[in-house]
């Protein structure tokens, strides 16, 4: 079942759905967080921006989303929008699990009807649907983010921006997580940039990690990622190309403490 | 490689941990929770007024400044039948009543501007509080100059009561709106009305709840305040205007009779209005659980 299939499919195919060039970022005359950060992340590809803290993974990802803008370089998003998620689900306490996934409707114009069908197909995707009258308090952890997740596939942008979404959740829970954004992902045919400071879990998920310098944030390196998909996070492929990455981490990150 | 779970196995997986993590709050019947709620207040005023009951026997003062219990009973029941309670209690209800509403209509846009727009802020933001820690019974002589002795003057200083603490309350809510909310909004693509109607006003409801019990509360005092002052015999009779002339006629049991009518009225809309009122908004959103 997809949803989504009037949003991409306007792009050529070799089109990126998102393109960084030359970015850079400084907040005021404060130091600059981001410099020439050059990225492209093609249609329908996972990409995981890998960082230690100061890495501007975050400021990064403001400015995907439009939150923010870039100091010089350029943002594109070919597509037009894309919808972000948070560590926190951010779940407007007020609403219903239902009425959360109908406010992304409401404000992109969908109609009272439609919107509850939609609706209630987006909650059954993330396999909500009786969950739907829930108010937020009552739902777990886990629940919360399913139904963010259905919130911003409710934005129909094809494109996934995600702030360390899982970071907050028990290590099961975000297992079983890690599982279904990898099953979305495929049936909605999603672009997601993924963010996170848990190498294992960029393995386990992208297609592409992206590990950032920091301060200032650059591209240090990239790594395809070869296992294929489904995977799981404690397969020894995962393991191999997560000490890998973990070395080269632990190298950029003792760049800063000789220099104090 | 080990195989990844099936698709089946997943949903069933999913399944598994939403029942195990999410529990029903169990909630005692509404009937045991009021019981427990009321005899702590009944027992407490029985006491109280054995107090009074044995500090009358004891003769330490003179019956006219402190009457027993009874004779307040009496004469409140006296008062009672003969309309006069009811009727002040009437007055000055509709009074502060309306005058609350005025100052809701006004309180409202007035704590969105000071919240929302910084200029005005800077400008009218320390007036507003320090406004609200001033007596309202202090305006009353101002009232009566400007207005003369008549309705406008108890208009005028229920108003300068309510209003700043309405504000207020809008003002705060405002400033404790978590920003996460806000970006949310935005990310969604609410901008401006869009983002003040599904995300700003929404999640300043609880404060500004609280901002309105306040400003009743001023109101109702502010208006005792000034019906106790301006009281003339054309003016209808309120409650304030009762405790007056039980002054007046050194009256010590009319005196009690309208105290007693204003705290009624004052329990009254705060359990039937605003408690009830914060407790499903509260409760709503889960910042209330099991109570």
């Amino acid at each position: 079942m997809t949803l989504l299939d009037t949003t991409i499919t306007t792009l050529a195919p070799d089109t990126p759905a998102i393109r960084l060039d030359h970015v850079s970022k400084r907040f005021g005359a404060g130091p600059t967080v981001l410099d020439d950060v050059s990225l492209e992340v093609a249609q329908g590809e996972f990409v995981c921006l890998l960082g230690a803290s100061g890495c501007g993974k975050s400021t990064l990802l403001n400015l995907v989303a439009g939150l923010d803008q870039a100091s010089s370089g350029s943002v594109e998003l070919p597509g037009g929008r894309a919808a972000l998620m948070f560590q926190e689900a951010a779940l407007l306490p007020w609403l219903t699990a239902t009425q959360n996934v109908e406010l992304a409707l409401r404000l992109r114009g969908v109609g009272r009807r439609e919107r509850r069908e939609r609706s209630g197909e987006l909650l059954e995707l993330v396999r909500l649907r009786d969950a739907g009258d829930k108010r937020v308090h009552e739902l777990s952890g886990g629940m919360r983010q399913r139904v963010a997740m259905a919130r911003a596939l409710a934005q129909e942008t094809g494109v996934l921006l995600m702030d360390e979404p899982f970071a907050a959740l028990d290590a099961i829970t975000r297992d079983v997580l890690h599982e279904e954004l990898v099953r979305l992902r495929q049936s909605q045919s999603l672009t997601v940039l993924f963010v996170t400071h848990n190498v294992r879990e960029a393995v386990r998920l992208g297609d592409r990690v992206v590990l950032l310098s920091s301060r200032p944030g650059r591209v240090a390196k990239q790594y395809p990622v070869n296992c294929s998909q489904p995977r799981r996070i404690e397969s020894p492929e995962v393991a191999e190309l997560a000490v890998t990455i973990t070395d080269d981490l632990r190298a950029e990150i003792r760049r800063h403490g000789g220099q104090s | 490689m080990t195989a990844p779970v099936a698709q089946d196995d997943l949903a069933s997986l999913e399944a598994g941990l939403d029942a195990l993590e999410t529990h029903e709050v169990e909630r005692t019947s509404r009937w045991r929770r009021s019981l427990s709620a009321i005899w702590p207040v009944v027992v407490f005023v029985a006491l109280l007024l054995a107090v009074w009951e044995l500090t009358y026997r004891a003769g330490l003062k003179p019956t006219y400044a402190l009457p027993s219990p009874a004779d307040v009973g009496l004469v409140i029941g006296e008062q009672l039948r003969d309309g006069t309670l009811l009727e002040a209690i009437a007055t000055s209800v509709e009074r502060g009543g309306l005058g609350f509403l005025i100052a809701l209509a006004v309180g409202t846009p007035l704590g969105l501007l000071v919240g929302r727009v910084r200029v005005v802020r800077r400008g009218i933001g320390p007036i507003l509080s320090g406004l609200q820690s001033l007596p309202s019974v202090a305006w009353v002589p101002a009232a009566i100059i400007f207005f003369g002795l008549g309705e406008t003057a108890i208009y005028a200083v229920v108003l300068l009561g309510a209003v700043p603490s309405i504000a207020n309350g809008m003002v705060s809510g405002i400033d404790q709106v978590p920003p996460l909310y806000l970006r949310v909004g935005r990310v969604l693509g609410a901008r401006g009305l869009a983002s003040a109607r599904y995300v700003l006003l929404p999640a300043v409801l609880p404060a500004y709840l609280g901002g309105l019990r306040q400003g009743w509360a001023f109101s109702w005092r502010s208006l005792m305040a000034a019906e106790l002052i301006v009281s003339s015999p054309e003016l209808g009779l309120g409650l304030g205007q009762l405790l007056d002339q039980g002054r007046l006629l050194n009256d010590m049991s009319l005196v009690f009779a309208g105290i007693l009518g204003i705290l009624v009225v004052g329990i009254a809309v705060e359990l039937c209005l605003f408690a009830p009122l914060e407790k499903r908004v509260l409760r709503r959103r889960g910042l209330l659980v099991g109570k």
